[in-house]
């Protein structure tokens, strides 16, 4: 695989829910900032919990390096009212994530527009 | 939702004051970078600490708040009692640091790469300290931005996530494009308090509510 030249574009991982209930938080993390630092665009069908986002943002922050690699852009809908955990989840503190979300490089990936049905972004290759 | 995080907050609290005699609470004030968090320090610092002094300086170049500061044992008092608390400043929150917008405030390259470099350093502790170290969160924005972003829509989650109680701020009402309902139809689950760290528009009720949550 090493010796096959890339075409030129821009690479999407689509992470399937059932591959990320397999992995420990920091699995995720990695698989998602090795993905992003390749500068291919993560998709993931289910998002990450609060806790996993908190620890995204700061491992993301020790990895940023001038010219290097600036952040990542994530976006995912908004968590509406109805869409949240149920009454008995919320009170056994489960939290439901459950939201596609979308994590690309912070030089390659521009949100355009983001409400509650629709996330518009522009990919630039690298 | 409200219900039950009102519910979830109310038990929190009364657990929370079992202890206030103890020590004071951190309250954490969050927020992207450019919100006005240390402008809100400095002012709360100022009112209500004997000697004034600054928790750090302020200015509209991002990131000038590098590192978590904290101001411990700010007595402020409400209705004849007195609530104590120490004030975390903490720097703003972001996904992403380019050290090129640094040099749009005419700062060299090589004070912008360890400005940057500061900045991520700063972000990370902030994380920290909101996941171990903050009793409460004091989220401060700025009411002539847009508040739908992804980074106030994450950083809200965590905190909620933690049942930490949450007292956002609406700043800058001072200025003409502020727009206080924008961020109170963005976060309809919290209260939203409308002022002017700067100005000092309306820190009554920005005291008497954090008396109210953090007390």
């Amino acid at each position: 695989m090493a010796d096959l030249k890339k075409p030129d574009g821009v690479q999407i991982d689509l992470i399937s829910a059932a591959r990320m209930d397999g992995l420990a938080s920091m699995e995720k993390i990695r698989l998602i900032l090795d993905g992003v630092r390749d500068g291919n665009i993560v998709i993931l069908e289910d998002g990450l919990t609060p806790d996993e986002e908190s620890r995204l943002i700061e491992v993301t922050m020790t990895e940023i390096s001038p010219d290097e690699f600036n952040g990542i852009e994530i976006e995912t809908y908004p968590r509406s009212e109805t869409a949240d955990a149920s009454f008995l989840d919320r009170l056994m503190g489960r939290q439901s994530t459950n939201k596609l979300t979308v994590i690309g490089p912070a030089n390659q990936i521009e949100t355009l527009h983001k409400d509650e049905t629709i996330i518009q972004t522009l990919v630039s290759r690298k | 939702m409200g219900l039950l995080t009102n519910l979830r907050s109310s038990i929190s609290r009364a657990v929370s004051s079992l202890f206030s005699e103890e020590e004071p609470k951190r309250i954490g004030i969050y927020g992207p970078p450019n919100a006005g968090k240390t402008t809100l320090a400095n002012r709360i610092a100022r009112d209500w600490t004997e000697h004034g002094d600054a928790v750090g300086p302020e200015s509209h170049v991002p990131h000038e708040t590098r590192r978590a500061r904290r101001k411990e044992n700010v007595e402020i008092e409400r209705d004849g009692k007195t609530v104590t608390i120490d004030v975390v400043d903490t720097p703003g929150v972001t996904t992403k640091v380019d050290y090129t917008e640094f040099l749009e405030h005419d700062l060299e390259k090589e004070d912008a790469v360890r400005r940057s470099r500061e900045a991520t350093e700063g972000v990370a502790e902030a994380m920290h300290w909101l996941r171990e170290d903050v009793d409460g969160v004091v989220y401060v924005l700025d009411s002539t931005s847009d508040p739908f972003t992804q980074v106030n829509t994450m950083l809200i989650g965590i905190i909620e996530s933690q049942d930490l109680p949450v007292l956002i701020l609406a700043n800058k009402i001072d200025l003409e494009d502020s727009s206080v309902q924008r961020i109170q139809n963005a976060f309809p689950q919290h209260e939203t308090i409308p002022l002017s760290a700067l100005e000092g528009d309306n820190m009554d009720e920005v005291y008497d509510k954090i008396a109210e949550y953090f007390g």
